[in-house]
């Protein structure tokens, strides 16, 4: 088993990115574990994909999951919201929690589930409805249908999706007939109208050109005080410029975690150093 | 060197013959098409009559004479092997309409073209629809009008007055055919209703029964709708009395008169006189009729209403029924249902029902709809009328033929709604997951609205099978001529138990079960052109709907 590390606890500015849980004195108290990761593994049929993952993901903060196609971060991110059970014959070992309570309690409806959890997907899939029927989506399936609270939560979301300007002229067209990047950030403002803690974000930016990919960042940075992200990505210079904490994946089995900062200018294992100066992935 | 020998891809030069199929596909599509409607549709552009002479020695004749006024309904070759050898007339014959089948025991003719004389058109030659015997040729003489009045042909407005009398007899007989159907078609229904409750009554009771209060109730309301039905009959027994008293003399162009009532025709015009805009006015009002009117003698003449009403209702009923039957199946089929041996067979056994011929259904229609379901509820909610022997859903009707067909098209619809749910791309459903719905919700809000379009195909290609089939009909529920429409104005309006008329079966009745086959021949081809037109009609509608779905819904991102 590779060595791991817990997230280093919040510190001042001026202190190096040196890991060292116990050298702490005058930073704040470490903040919970939100989302935790204990001794996981994952199968699809015969074929295990996660080994024994031991994971803290904090709360509010962007954290990337890194590593070479077919490490098992998608599996991972997809478990989260327990999109894998579409998929016939899978099997778990271990345990996720989110603040403290287990994902897979069966007396934990998924639906529930995944209203507290959203998930933006690698190819934009808006639904072939208006922008506004597009962004409340998650609301009428939930029942509501107070008028007001729907107006409201549309211009909520499509503000905070940085896409109200665009689009407030013209919400009840077809959501379709928008570009690329917008239909992303369409997305991004649908996951995010329920308000769910939970933001997950499969390499969100990988079918946009790089202008709408810098739009989609500068997103990511405006929510990361409302919202957990985790985000899978294959691009690094996106991991360095928009997570706090990176946890690097080699097939199937986690290698490092530890703050992007940390595992970019100093990995402590080797596989993660060849990894991000590209020696290979 | 070979600078023109150019590199042909290989296999390129055969694609020609795949255009060369769908040429051939299209032509013989084409050439159908235009036969019926050639056909079907001259058979309402009006014809000019002419006077027909023939030769001093011929050994035909018509009503026992040599001239007759005839329209030429058809020129060919002799069938019969004998060519005389001396030139083209003697190979080649005409077949006229003669008319007047009540003086001549025919309407058609075959004459070889050398027994013609001559032939010219006069003028003042009228035609004549008729209630009985089909259409008559003739020349008029006069009118005779009650208390002895007379007009004479060479009066000025014979014609006027012709076409007066012709008019109140139309209204007249629209008004007594309206009390007989309506008012008094109210009366026999209800005295109907009274005679099976005293039935009823008296298996229940016995001799008892007519002690009962409710006996004498059910008596006098009966004695009073006798006192109604008499003074209705005698309404439209006046009626028909008027009819009967202008009358119409008239000859032929061989000098038989003869004498009929003008109230026995429908109409009459002079179609040698017809300008190009009276003939174009005339092919349409010709064609409304025949769209609009109930048939005649026997379906050879009038028009087709009803059997193009009971195709239209019973296409919509069977739409009505298959449509939620073979959606439901197949979003169970790929949705929720566990993909093993068992969905395999249901599937594989689903597309082999396609295979099935119509008939069996028929049969099945008959013995499991009819006999069994229509058997039981007539035993549990019909008793009184299955007394007199006159079962009501335990006989074939357009509810049980709806049904039938339903179950006939049901594997259409279960193909195409299969396809349609699995091409709805994954991406999408994923995203509704992820917004926290429940399957059925994403099925009811996603899924089900992108595959619309391919669900309405499926309902297309249903509608057309179903509408165009005859056999499995003839078992359960459709008639030669039917006394009502399945939908009218009498409550509950929609008589499911009713038997009705369909275009295809009159298809199948005028071309070989009709007495006179030439005349039915005109009919068949007008029926034919109907039949596709009613098919084509029903068919665009849901393809207008389906364009209008895929413009709504239609998914570009995959």
């Amino acid at each position: 088993m590779e060595t791991m590390e817990e997230p280093p606890p919040a510190k001042s500015p001026d202190t190096q990115a040196q890991p060292s849980p116990d050298t702490t004195n005058e930073e704040p108290k470490a903040s919970p574990p939100y989302i935790r990761v204990q001794d996981y593994c994952f199968w699809y049929g015969e074929n295990q994909v996660l080994f024994d993952l031991n994971l803290d993901v904090q709360e509010k903060k962007v954290t990337a999951l890194i590593g070479p196609s077919g490490c098992g971060k998608s599996t991972l991110l997809r478990n989260f919201n327990r999109m894998n059970d579409l998929v016939d014959d899978i099997r778990h070992k271990g345990d996720i929690t989110i603040a403290g309570n287990s994902i897979y309690d069966p007396a934990v409806e998924i639906i529930s589930l995944r209203k507290r959890v959203g998930m933006v997907f690698q190819k934009y899939n808006p639904f072939p409805k208006s922008i506004y029927e597009n962004v409340i989506f998650s609301l009428r399936v939930a029942g509501r249908r107070n008028k007001a609270e729907l107006d409201e939560t549309v211009e909520r979301s499509l503000k905070k999706a940085a896409l109200w300007e665009e689009v407030k002229d013209r919400l009840h067209e077809s959501a379709l007939g928008l570009s690329g990047g917008q239909m992303q950030r369409l997305c991004i403002a649908r996951a995010i109208a329920n308000q769910p803690e939970i933001l997950l974000m499969d390499e969100p930016c990988s079918a946009l050109d790089p202008i709408a990919t810098g739009k989609i960042e500068d997103l990511i940075d405006e929510l990361r005080d409302q919202f957990t992200i985790i985000i899978v990505t294959h691009n690094m210079q996106q991991a360095t410029r928009i997570s706090d904490n990176t946890a690097f994946f080699y097939l199937g089995e986690l290698i490092e975690y530890g703050e992007t900062q940390q595992i970019f200018t100093n990995p402590k294992i080797k596989q993660t150093e060849d990894y991000v100066t590209g020696r290979f992935g | 060197m070979n600078q023109s020998k150019k590199e042909i891809p290989a296999g390129e030069p055969l694609v020609w013959l795949t255009s060369m199929g769908l040429v051939i596909g299209v032509t013989m599509v084409l050439y159908l098409l235009w036969i019926i409607t050639v056909n079907g549709v001259t058979v309402f552009w009006p014809k000019p009559v002419y006077e027909i002479q023939l030769k001093e020695d011929s050994t035909e004749h018509v009503g026992g004479a040599k001239n007759f006024f005839g329209v030429i309904t058809m020129e060919r070759e002799k069938l019969s092997a004998e060519i005389s050898g001396e030139g083209n007339d003697s190979t080649q014959e005409y077949q006229f309409f003669t008319g007047n089948k009540d003086l001549y025991d025919f309407m058609y003719k075959f004459i070889s073209k050398e027994q013609v004389e001559k032939m010219h058109k006069p003028e003042e030659v009228l035609v004549g629809e008729r209630l009985e015997y089909g259409s008559a040729l003739f020349l008029p003489v006069r009118l005779e009008l009650p208390e002895g009045k007379m007009i004479e042909k060479s009066d000025g407005n014979f014609m006027a007055t012709l076409q007066k009398y012709l008019k109140e007899g139309n209204h007249r007989r629209e008004e007594f055919t309206s009390i007989e159907k309506k008012d008094i078609g109210k009366i026999n229904a209800e005295m109907e209703k009274i005679r099976i409750r005293g039935l009823a009554l008296e298996k229940e009771h016995g001799e008892k029964a007519e002690e009962l209060p409710v006996f004498s109730k059910l008596m006098k309301r009966q004695e009073a709708l006798e006192k109604e039905y008499i003074v209705l009959e005698e309404e439209a027994g006046k009626l028909r009395e008027k009819q009967e008293e202008v009358l119409l003399v008239y000859h032929t162009a061989a000098g038989e008169e003869n004498t009929l009532p003008v109230a026995h025709f429908t109409d009459i015009y002079a179609p040698n006189q017809f300008g190009m805009s009276d003939k174009a006015g005339f092919f349409v009002r010709k064609f409304w009729a025949f769209l609009s009117e109930n048939p005649r003698e026997a379906n050879m003449e009038g028009g087709i209403f009803p059997a193009i009403f009971g195709t239209f209702v019973m296409t919509v009923l069977m739409s009505i029924a298959v449509m939620p039957f073979g959606v439901v199946a197949a979003i169970y089929l790929r949705e929720y249902a566990k993909q093993g041996f068992m969905v395999r067979s249901v599937r594989i056994a689903v597309n082999n029902l396609a295979g099935v011929p119509s008939i069996v259904f028929g049969v099945f229609g008959l013995g499991f709809f009819v006999y069994l379901m229509g058997g039981t509820i007539d035993s549990i909610f019909f008793k009184d009328r299955l007394l007199d022997n006159t079962p009501t859903f335990g006989t074939g009707g357009i509810l049980w033929a709806s049904l039938t067909l339903a179950l006939m098209t049901v594997p259409v619809v279960v193909v195409a709604t299969e396809e349609a749910l699995a091409s709805v791309p994954r991406g999408v459903r994923e995203a509704s997951l992820a917004c926290g719905a429940s399957k059925w919700q994403t099925i009811q809000r996603i899924v089900l609205p992108a595959s619309a379009p391919g669900i309405l195909t499926g309902l297309i290609l249903a509608m057309a099978r179903g509408a165009g089939e005859v056999a499995p009909l003839m078992l359960v529920g459709v008639v030669k001529l039917a006394p009502d429409l399945p939908l009218d104005m009498m409550a509950p309006f929609l008589h499911m138990e009713r038997k009705f008329m369909h275009l295809g079966f009159h298809i199948y009745d005028l071309g070989f079960q009709s007495p006179d086959s030439e005349a039915a021949k005109p009919m068949v081809f007008a029926t034919t052109f109907l039949l596709i037109l009613l098919v084509v009609v029903m068919n665009l509608f849901a393809i207008l709907i389906r364009n209008h779905l895929r413009k709504k819904y239609s998914s570009a991102v995959f």
